[in-house]
């Protein structure tokens, strides 16, 4: 028979079904109900791992989610992998497949060990930083061996198979732990009808019920979770979570719960009729009180050799017992400070096992489970303590001697009891994380020897989670809290109708962390505090002495609390021992903030569906599919996919390649210069503003005038925040006297509107005026080139003569039938008409232009195009040309700026501040490159002097830079420090290779300058 | 009179039929297809398009005022209000929302936009008000089915449970990455008013969130 | 992530749906023309930074797109209060700071009381 260790009867497995797992390629037998900590438990698996720094072996000390050595790395495939798995939440399936994530070649055998053995004393705290730190330069070769001899697993090479999801939660009270406290607060918020979520991180909801000694209605205490579960279940708007990890707890009572799907089934999760399940879930829970059942951590003492495996925490060796059947080991030695400790040598003992001896610190122990032990003949040695643990891979040997805790001494002989186990209970420390993550410091209580949650709004904390530990007290306080938390929200009162829980008489417990030794810390043998991260009683001592006074300044230097489970286990008494150095009390050291999360939570969880295609959310205009078909490369501008070019098939020497994108915008280009092309506008932002003050609001976020803009025609605008500097532009139109279509950049739709919005809100409400963005209501086609006229008279009913459809007007009309206005505004220089139709009739006005427009050449550009023609006339693209720091004034645009307003608009008072005024501000000029083939970098500096020393001043930047076919040249915008005045002369561009690249300094405007094209 | 530009924007006279007219979910029904209904089918999507979509902004009397004049309905009473009314003409329904204090959704059947805003224009006369027409922009889906909320949760962040959300409610909310504006017409059925540049990936994200629950889409 | 209720919408909405917009109550100059330099300078670029109570504009951007402000403690993050625009906060520092005074004495003197009790708590 396999699983030496698993008792006849007895614990929550069922016997009857056998799962077959591996660890370390060994194949092992456990039993649904196990977790992979119980099943390698049950089969005598003794090693789990190897640590972090010294290499030593390591085995399971706890029984949930404060486990500190047993992390493995489970998966087996490549796609499956998932590192930093805690065994003792892991629960055993068919086939599990998991692997220590340290130990080279293998935990058994370890050459890291030796490192451990011999480098051990000295790698004291800090070692790595004052080890490898010279020379910088070898930092990252030191890196990859300390990594792979540190790490805690690996990231899967392969793609994750699963799939993960988000739920958004609302409740009126979510109960975080269904152990006593938890159930009852569900129990009484659930009966007054509250909406309540109930969360556990534990494959079963019960708590410590499910290994409890005690009995509730005279019954076992899981009859009476059972009983209280199936009330819950049948209330309508109460939620039960299982294997649920409240992780976070955020600002208003927000908080983040990790759900575990499958992962109780398999390392990806099977398909369930065909269709994919999540793995894992992210619920992010809006609640309007929280209790906080959280329940109690076990403190483990601090004694020579604690680590060696073997040492356990007590509560979870009757955790294993009486929960899953299984008895760690054969011969047990219990140290302890407090009576709770007294149940493991129980169980232990009814288990059939041997219990050597308990070394109880206290001098006169006298609780009823203290007389239980007595009375089974157990050998209790009073005043007493483990001070050492001896043995190589299993503890073989406790060595227990008479201490004097005041004076931190061994005061007698030293008995050597030979065991196998050795289980040990400091105590209890309210697991207050959750409570602590907005902020709120715990608060230290020397009565309950733990730090207990400070008061957090909308929270109430109720059982162990801040110290109230007996059996029936807990339920009752459970209840109150529950209670209370639905009557806060609005819900009646509950009266308790509590079960009957005996109460058993209990001694007082004895402050106890770090056990003295006869040797000094420094000096004797390896005291662990925090296992995970080797962090000792010595190095501790060593920080204090080093001057490292401040509890978060040791945790840093030390790294205590470090690791994957944040020293749930180290931290209080780390905390002890620097108290116990520095000559202070625990609460004058204070202690450490916890941060989400309380456990580590998979990235997938994290990202949910947010990934892949809906990454982000992309948006299509109305003529996205024509685009797609005609093999348009597209661009990102804000969250659109816009065209970027239009790639066309050419002949090669093989058949057919595509053009590259050179060659595809000069085509484009000269298509639009010399015949007619099409660019798709419609991103562009649209704001419909109705209203008798609209002009006058216009002529206040405007720097140009608005007054006299007649209905039928178009003005472009300049807009500026108040510190005079330009945030945004386009053209607006007077639809009527109070009615204006105004358009804004694609990425500024948003912003524009809001910006509006909330001057109109808050600076000038008096004007009536409204806002709606019609954005999306319409699609915009842009016909330009010198054959537009012609191509448009075929398709629409408007009148396109130049002298009744000018420049900058609007006309109505129909175009392939459809309704629509076209704008004669122009951003590429030619002739063009701006169409507008409502976007569910655009593809066919679009697919109508090409059928049309054959003849006339008509060709789809992209925005790569749109921004050479426009930079070759000196339009500006807001963002781009500009980045907050440059005035209209710097523009050379002083003729949309209209001084002489009535208003003081939005950026005028700014235009006269002495730094807006200064002549060497950077101005915007065109550069020309001395050679023509040069396109020069966007974003490079512009210097005067070549010649001068680095650093030279660098007194402008390239803003826009393209080829222009039309110009046969590189050309580019620039702002350049007074510029305006600096024409004809000659800049230098020095590049990151060497090159310098010279360029002239000229007008931003490289064709047309009369305009004679547009207006035609 | 408003001074403002009336348009219509919708294809008139004897041709006006062979005009193809294309939904905000025209593209991703070709891209992404739409799986059937089935027996296990938990919940169904289903497109409204070519509504009539109406912006109607202004004080909440003269507004209710006019309504009730032109469409014998009134503007809902209490914030995040839905009403619904049947409509005086060929087809159907037609429902009007708050949005914010001095803003309305205003839905009616496809093609009577443009005689209802007339309509509401005369009968506002010289009051300050706005009305746009962003039938073109927007368009309206349907969830319905025993799984339609567990999908919502899965989307939007605003509480869908029924005593938060009752019938006769709608909010403008984010959803998922985008915004959206969710109404609870009745019972069994949630709409969702997209904007048309995001319904491809409300549409996408929509069918992601159901695959679960063998979402089928109703054409 | 704050929970943030909407005087317009008249309920609570998760933060994802607000944008916030710097302190409240910078009103524009009403004559920008006529203040100095260093005065269009202190309204342009210089705001309060305060460790408690601070008056915020923020706008319900996906929601009803409407401004108001909050009244939010900067170290504890809970919102004391929110206001329509035009309005005026009813807590201020000031006011907080009273309230808070009268408050911790009462809690002494319920703490001490406590201890007496058969409590659970110190």
């Amino acid at each position: 028979m396999s699983q030496p260790n698993r008792l006849k009867t007895g614990g929550r497995v069922d016997r009857s079904r056998q799962l077959t797992f591996t660890f370390n390629g060994q194949r092992y037998q456990g039993h649904p109900g196990d977790t992979l900590a119980s099943a390698l438990l049950a089969n005598g698996v003794d090693i789990v791992n190897r640590s972090f720094k010294y290499s030593r072996p390591r085995g399971i000390v706890a029984a949930g989610a404060e486990e500190p050595n047993g992390i493995v790395q489970l998966g087996s495939s490549e796609a499956g992998q998932v590192p930093n798995v805690r065994a003792t939440q892991q629960a055993l399936y068919q086939n599990l497949s998991a692997r220590s994530t340290n130990g080279w070649p293998n935990v058994q055998r370890d050459l890291m060990g030796l490192v451990g053995k011999l480098g051990g004393q000295f790698m004291p705290p800090g070692f790595y930083y004052k080890t490898f730190m010279a020379p910088a330069s070898m930092w990252l070769t030191y890196e990859k061996y300390i990594r792979k001899a540190a790490g805690l697993g690996r990231s899967p090479t392969e793609n994750d198979a699963d799939i993960y999801d988000h739920r958004h939660q609302h409740c009126d009270v979510l109960v975080v732990g269904a152990g006593p406290a938890g159930l009852s607060a569900a129990l009484a918020a659930g009966r007054a009808g509250a909406r309540v979520i109930l969360v556990d991180e534990q494959e079963e909801m019960g708590g410590s019920l499910l290994s409890s000694r005690e009995s509730i209605d005279d019954a076992p205490a899981t009859t009476w979770a059972e009983k209280v579960l199936k009330e819950l279940s049948a209330l309508e708007d109460v939620t039960l979570m299982p294997r649920t990890t409240a992780n976070g707890y955020h600002d208003h009572n927000f908080v983040t719960l990790h759900e575990r799907c499958t992962e109780h089934l398999a390392d990806i999760a099977p398909h369930v009729g065909g269709r994919r399940q999540v793995r894992s879930r992210m619920h992010r829970v809006r609640a309007g009180q929280v209790v906080l059942a959280s329940g109690a951590h076990e403190r483990p003492l601090v004694y020579a050799g604690n680590d060696v495996p073997g040492n356990m925490l007590a509560g979870a060796v009757s955790t294993y017992i009486r929960r899953y059947g299984v008895v760690p080991g054969n011969r047990l030695v219990l140290a302890t400070s407090n009576d709770d400790g007294y149940r493991a040598a129980l169980d232990w003992s009814e288990a059939g096992r041997e219990v050597v001896a308990i070394a109880d610190a206290r001098q006169n122990p006298d609780g009823e489970l203290v007389e239980q032990a007595r009375a089974k003949g157990i050998r209790v040695i009073a005043g007493s303590a483990v001070i050492e643990a001896r043995g190589d891979k299993r503890v073989a040997v406790a060595k227990v001697a008479k201490i004097d805790i005041e004076g931190f001494k061994v005061s007698g002989p030293v008995e050597e009891l030979a065991c196998d186990t050795i289980a040990s209970s400091g105590g209890f420390s309210p697991v207050v994380h959750l409570a602590s993550h907005t902020g709120s410091r715990p608060t230290w209580n020397e009565e309950l020897l733990g730090f207990v949650p400070s008061p957090v709004k909308g929270m109430t904390p109720t059982g162990g989670a801040h110290g109230v530990y007996a059996l029936g007290k807990v339920i009752a306080d459970g209840f109150k809290a529950g209670s209370a938390a639905g009557e806060a929200c609005g819900f009646e009162r509950q009266d308790a109708s509590l079960p009957k829980v005996d109460e058993r008489r209990e001694g007082a417990a004895v402050a106890l962390y770090q056990v003295p030794h006869q040797k000094a810390t420094l000096r004797g043998p390896k005291q662990f505090v925090d296992m995970q991260n080797d962090v000792t009683a010595a190095a501790i001592e060593l920080a204090t002495r080093e001057g490292f006074e401040s509890i978060e300044h040791v945790k840093r230097y030390t790294a205590l609390g470090f690791g994957t489970d944040q020293g749930k286990l180290g931290n209080i008494n780390g905390m002890a021992i620097a108290a116990r150095c520095l000559g202070r009390t625990i609460p004058e050291v204070g202690t450490t903030v916890f941060r989400p999360n309380y456990t580590p939570v998979s990235f997938g969880a994290i990202v949910g569906r947010h990934c892949g295609e809906l990454f982000d959310p992309e948006r299509y205009t109305a003529m996205h599919q024509w685009h797609v078909e005609n093999g348009a490369e597209f661009e990102d501008v804000g969250q659109w996919k816009r065209p970027w070019y239009f790639p066309q098939k050419r002949r090669a020497e093989n058949g057919e390649r595509l053009e590259t994108m050179h060659e595809a915008v000069a085509r484009e280009c000269s298509a639009v210069r010399e015949k007619v092309g099409i660019l798709d506008a419609s991103t562009l932002g649209k704001i419909d503003i109705q209203g008798p003050d609209a002009r006058e609001f216009l002529g206040r976020v405007y720097t140009n005038k608005w007054a006299k803009l007649a209905p039928g025609r178009v003005r472009y605008g300049l807009m500026c925040k108040d510190d005079g500097m330009v945030f945004d532009d386009g053209t607006t139109s007077c639809l009527g006297e109070n009615h204006f279509l105004m358009t804004t950049s694609t990425g500024g739709a948003a912003t524009v509107l809001e910006w509006l919005e909330i001057w109109h809100q808050t600076e000038w409400p008096e004007l009536d005026v409204y806002f709606n963005s019609v954005t999306d209501h319409w699609a915009t086609m842009t016909v330009t080139g010198p054959e537009a006229r012609k191509l448009m008279a075929e398709l629409t009913d408007i009148d396109l003569d130049k002298d009744s459809f000018k420049f900058m007007d609007w006309h109505e009309g129909n175009v392939a039938g459809v309704p629509a206005r076209v704008f004669r505004i122009s951003f590429t220089g030619e002739l063009a008409y701006e169409i507008n139709v409502q976007a569910n009739y655009a593809m066919h006005v679009w697919k109508k232009l090409f059928a049309h427009g054959d003849k006339y050449g008509l060709t789809p550009y992209g925005t790569e195009t749109m921004h050479v023609l426009r930079a070759e006339k000196g339009f500006i693209i807001a963002g781009q040309d500009t980045d907050g720091s440059v005035t209209p004034e710097d523009l050379g645009m002083h003729w949309a700026i209209g001084y002489d307003k009535p208003n003081s608009w939005i950026g005028k008072r700014a235009l006269t501040r002495p730094d807006t005024k200064r002549t060497d501000r950077k101005q915007m000029v065109g550069l020309k490159p001395k050679d023509p083939s040069v396109v020069l970098e966007e974003g490079a500096q512009v210097v005067f002097d070549p010649n001068h020393a680095i650093p030279m001043p660098m007194k402008g930047h390239v803003t826009s830079s393209y080829y222009s076919p039309t110009l046969q040249s590189g050309f580019a915008l620039a702002v350049v420090k007074g510029g305006h005045q600096k024409m004809g002369e000659t800049v230098y561009l020095p590049m990151v290779d060497g090159q310098v690249h010279e360029a002239e300094i000229v007008s931003p405007i490289f064709l047309d300058p009369k305009g004679e094209r547009q207006n035609v | 009179m408003s001074n403002a530009q009336q348009f219509d924007t919708r294809p008139a006279g004897e041709h006006a039929s062979e005009i193809a007219v294309e939904s905000p979910l025209a593209y991703s029904m070709h891209r992404s297809g739409a799986p059937k209904v089935k027996a296990d089918t938990r919940v169904t999507l289903r497109e409204r398009a070519f509504l009539g979509h109406l912006t109607l902004r202004g004080g909440a009397i003269v507004l209710d005022e006019a309504l009730r004049d032109v469409l014998g309905m009134s503007l809902p009473g209490e914030p995040l209000g839905l009403v619904q009314a049947s409509f005086d003409g060929p087809a159907g329904e037609c429902s009007i929302q708050w949005l914010s204090p001095d803003e309305w959704l205003l839905i009616v059947p496809g093609g009577e936009e443009f005689d209802v805003e007339r309509r509401l224009r005369e009968a506002l006369g010289d009051a300050h008000f706005a009305i746009s027409n962003v039938s073109g922009g927007q368009t309206l889906l349907e969830l319905k089915g025993e799984a339609a909320r567990e999908v919502l949760m899965k989307s939007v962040a605003y509480d869908v449970h029924p005593r938060h959300f009752p019938v006769g409610k709608a909010v403008t909310t984010v959803f998922a990455k985008a915004s959206v504006i969710l109404r609870r017409p009745s019972e069994e059925r949630w709409e969702l008013v997209v904007r048309r540049s995001f319904a491809d990936y409300t549409y996408r994200w929509l069918l992601d969130a159901g695959e679960e629950f063998g979402i089928g889409v109703e054409r | 992530m704050f929970y943030i209720f909407c005087p317009y919408c008249g309920e609570h909405r998760e933060e994802e749906e607000f944008h916030p917009k710097g302190q409240a109550h910078i009103s524009r100059p009403a004559d920008p023309e006529a203040t100095s330099d260093e005065e269009w300078g202190d309204y342009l670029f210089f705001r309060d930074n305060p460790r408690g109570v601070h008056h915020e504009l923020w706008v319900h951007a996906v929601g009803c797109r409407k401004f108001f402000n909050i009244t939010r403690h900067t170290v504890s993050y809970e919102i004391l209060e929110v206001y329509k625009m035009g309005e005026q906060p009813s807590i201020t520092a000031e006011h907080y700071a009273a309230q808070q005074g009268a408050a911790s004495a009462d809690k002494e003197r319920n703490a001490s009381q406590a201890k007496h009790q058969e409590g659970v708590r110190a």
